[in-house]
Parts: C-alpha cells; structure tokens; sequence
C-alpha cells in the first residue's frame, strides 16, 4: 500500500493523529498516550494495514518529553511505518505495553525502561536489563549526570 | 522405552539454576537464570549487561567518524557490515553516492566477513555438540579470510576500514589474487564441513526436531538473519532493501520451513555457498575509480531522521540516527539482531531439555557484545 492510501486508511479509524512525512522516510504518526495499545492493535490486525514485524524500538528523549518510536513493517503487505508516542511526565513516566501484540516488545521495553526510566502498563517482568537493580538514575536521559563516568564537554 | 516402571508419588520441585556468566557454550559473558524441573527447562530468563558499554551514549558524545570505529565492538563478528551500516546511515543524510568502486569492494569484503563469521560459527557449533574437530577445519579455513583482511585493512578483527564517503585506503594489490585462491580452496572445504558434521548420526539426534520457530513467533518476536530465515521468514536484508552491490548480483536467499535447530545450521551452510557464489560475480569486475568520497572534517548531518539497515551473519543491524544539525547524533539507536533473536530464546527453549538449550544457543549464533552492546 502506498504512503497516501495508508494515511487515507488509517484516518478511517477515527484515532487523533499527527502524520508526518518530513525529515524521515518513513510516514510517521504521532499517537496520544491513551490511545497507544488501541491504535497498535489495529495496526496489527487490520487486514488492510497488517503490522506484524516490529523491528526497531527505540526509547527517546526529547528535552521535555521523553518516547518511544517505534518501527513497523508488514511482512506481508511490504509496506512500513513510524508510530511515536511521548509523554510529558518526568516523573513517573507511563507507557501502555505493546508486548502482547508484537512479542519482542517485551525485551526491547526492558531496555527503554532501563535507560529511559519509562514505565509499561501491562507488562509481565519489567525489571534492570542491563544496569544493577540499585542502579540511580536513568543514563540515556538527556539530564542524566554521572561525573565519574562520563566525559562532560 | 515404555517398560520402565515410573514411581508417581515422587514429585520433582522446580529450582533456579544460573547458566553463566561463564560458562563455556554461551561463548561469552551471558547469564541465563533457569528454572527448571529436573532436566526440563520451564523458563529462561537472560539478565544482561556483563558487557554493556553504553555505546548508544558515547555516539551521543562522538563525531560520526568515530562512531563507526565504536560498531566493531558490537557484533565482531561481522565488524566490516557494522561499520558499512553507519556509513550508510551517514551517506544517507548527507545523500552521498559513493563511486560504485566502493560499493563493490564493501560487498566483497561483507561477503567475507559473513564467511568469516559462519565458518567460526560452524566450528563453534560442532563443538558445543560433542564435536571438537570441526573447530580446528573452520579456523583453518577462516585464517586464510583474515590474512586478506589483515593485507587489505591493516587488521584481522575489527577492521574499521570503513569510512563516510568510502573506504579508508584502496585494496591491496594481492586483494584479488587472494581472494580467488581463497575460493578456489574453499569450494573444496565446504563439502568437507557436510562430510564432517551435517550428516553424523549423532548430530542429527542433537538437533533434529529440537528448539522448533514457527513463522509466525519468528515475525512476533522480531527475529532476523539465519535464524528467522530457518523458520520460513524470509527475512535478509539484501533482498528486502538492497544497499552497496546487492542488487547487481544474482543470489538465492535461503529459506527452509522446518524451523528447529537442523533447519537453522542448514540455512548457514548454504548461505555460505551463495557468498562465495556473490564474490565470484564480483571479484572479476571491481570498476576502476576512487576509493574515496572527501568529506568535510566536521561532518554534520541535516536535522532529521535517518534509518540504514544491513545484514549482518546474524541478521538486521538497524542504525537509527536522529540527527538536530550537530556534528553528534542527538540519539543513535543500534537494532542489534541479537537483542532481538535473544528474545526469542524463552520461547523456543521452554519444555525442552538443559542440554538441548546448548545446541539452541548454537544454532541462534549468539554473539554477547551484540546483545549488550
């Protein structure tokens, strides 16, 4: 499906969307928090639409919001999206888990959760990937200091 | 087998036991916590970062020519594919052609590597199923890949001879005769390696029908490369989205159905075959021209997204740069192939046996520092 008949397709299903095609070669559609698991799971099992792989995900740190963007492929129909969602909670980041729909999701949020400090709704063993579980703080925010470790310019 | 009387009224207790972090078939520093009842493995559960670098937030600090010295440390195994991905991904952004004598020479030399990687790997594999002398056949043949690297980019491993807008210095003057007797002796070899192991009886019982991958768990779990391409997704990069020579040469992607340990070692010995069949369309026609695109000392990607993916021996390195016009990436996100087929392990490796989960990890070609990166 062509990016155009993708955007007319998607919009049908009614979800608040910001689509983009700037700067990026992928068509990109930024999803509210809210309405994250919903819109995935369409994207999943919409015969028209079928998202099955989820071959890239990456936590992001925007200065004020932090994210996730998230790469999809349909292995089927050969076409590939961007969806982002952020939050603007600092805090007590909280994101809707996707690992039930796509199940490599489960490790790759690990890591977000890891390095970003985002939290998943939903999911079955979120816990330190990689850091110790005593580890403070989260290293791949833009604010993190840790002034033995890290060469600061 | 059913004449065994069995005593009901026993009841095993599930345990814990840790796999690594050392232990010798996780060949490197990776912990598994199992639980398991007496032999039947019932959940796995890797913890990681025995050798995290943080090497997404040192890109965050380094210049791109120096990002791509940082991906040989990934999978280096396949350190030349690595370090072409960032140099695709920085290519990209800055939409660079590389002169097609470029492009030929980093196919050749990813075809080696993946030869390189997939011979280590077959010695590897033998041994981890009882079969030693398969390591001492695979590093004879391997040497003779790394002296090529060795003559050509200066080094054996991690080659870094990769660079935005080309290649370091030009090849070697031996390049090409060395390669063609690399694979006039190989083409003998190969067939050594299927005498060896591929049809041993023993072997066969170790991996037959062990640790099945259907297609669909293979897409969910976002599995790639061999591994994925054993379980009937066909998943390799070189067809999918063409990058370098790929689409000038004529190569089968191999796709076996059956899924288990078998069909995923059977998947590497005739990829192997169609790499050397890739050098030897090449290695005739390298076109003349420079080996170098000059670009400015202070490379600066445009403020935007930018995503490369190649195939690597085990499968789709992504290299997520997303860029806001500095001379660093404002994040640098590797999709690490293993990261991803790691995730799947759990689910192959449950109900089988401790022993069956060695010959899994084998056929999955998992190197740690990809995974931890």
């Amino acid at each position: 499906m062509s990016n155009e008949e993708l955007i007319k397709q998607i919009e049908t299903w009614g979800f608040q969307l910001q689509i983009t095609e700037e700067g990026t070669e992928f068509l990109t559609f930024t999803v509210q928090k809210e309405s994250l698991h919903d819109f995935c799971l369409k994207l999943k099992t919409d015969p028209e639409t079928k998202f099955d792989f989820l071959f890239c995900l990456t936590g992001m740190d925007w200065g004020t919001e932090l994210g996730i963007i998230y790469h999809l492929a349909s292995t089927d129909l050969k076409h590939e999206i961007v969806v982002k969602v952020m939050t603007a909670d600092r805090e007590t980041p909280e994101l809707d888990t996707v690992c039930d729909i796509w199940r490599t999701a489960e490790f790759h949020e690990m890591e977000v959760f890891d390095f970003f400090g985002i939290r998943f709704k939903g999911h079955p063993n979120l816990k330190r990937l990689f850091l110790t579980p005593d580890w403070d703080g989260y290293p791949l925010r833009k604010d993190y200091v840790d002034e033995a470790n890290m060469v600061i310019k | 087998m059913t004449d065994i009387e069995t005593d009901n009224k026993i009841k095993s207790e599930e345990y814990f036991v840790n796999m690594g972090p050392q232990h010798p078939a996780a060949h490197g520093v990776l912990r598994l916590i199992l639980t398991i009842d007496g032999e039947t493995i019932v959940n796995v559960d890797p913890d990681l970062g025995y050798i995290h670098r943080s090497i997404e937030k040192m890109c965050e600090r380094d210049s791109y020519q120096q990002i791509v010295h940082l991906t040989d440390r990934m999978d280096y195994l396949s350190s030349h594919i690595n370090n072409e991905a960032v140099c695709l991904a920085v290519e990209k952004g800055l939409q660079l052609e590389v002169p097609e004598r470029v492009k030929v020479i980093r196919t050749i030399l990813s075809e080696l590597t993946r030869l390189a990687s997939h011979q280590l790997w077959w010695g590897v594999m033998g041994m981890d199923v009882g079969a030693l002398t398969t390591y001492f056949y695979a590093f004879r043949d391997r040497e003779m890949i790394n002296d090529i690297f060795e003559e050509t980019c200066g080094a054996r491993l991690t080659m870094n001879y990769n660079i935005p807008g080309g290649l370091m210095y030009d090849i070697h003057p031996n390049f090409v005769k060395r390669v063609k007797e690399f694979i006039t002796h190989f083409k003998t070899k190969l067939p050594e390696y299927d005498r060896l192991l591929s049809g041993n009886v023993i072997f066969i019982n170790r991996t037959k029908g062990v640790g099945i991958l259907s297609k669909e768990d293979a897409i969910s779990y976002g599995v790639s490369g061999p591994v994925a391409r054993g379980s009937g997704f066909a998943s390799d990069v070189r067809k999918r989205h063409p990058y370098s020579a790929y689409d000038k040469v004529s190569f089968n992607e191999i796709v076996l159905n059956e899924g288990d340990t078998l069909a995923r070692y059977k998947v590497r010995i005739l990829e192997m075959w169609e790499s050397l069949s890739i050098i030897e369309q090449l290695i005739d026609n390298i076109p003349e021209g420079d080996h170098l695109v000059p670009t400015k000392a202070v490379i600066k990607l445009p403020k935007g997204e930018f995503y490369q993916r190649v195939e690597t021996a085990r499968g789709e390195l992504g290299v997520y740069i997303n860029s806001d016009g500095n001379k660093n990436p404002y994040r640098l996100k590797f999709r690490s192939p293993g990261f991803s087929n790691l995730s799947a392990l759990n689910h192959v490796a449950k109900g089988g046996k401790i022993g069956d989960l060695v010959s899994i990890m084998a056929s999955f070609d998992f190197v740690i520092p990809d995974i931890d990166r």
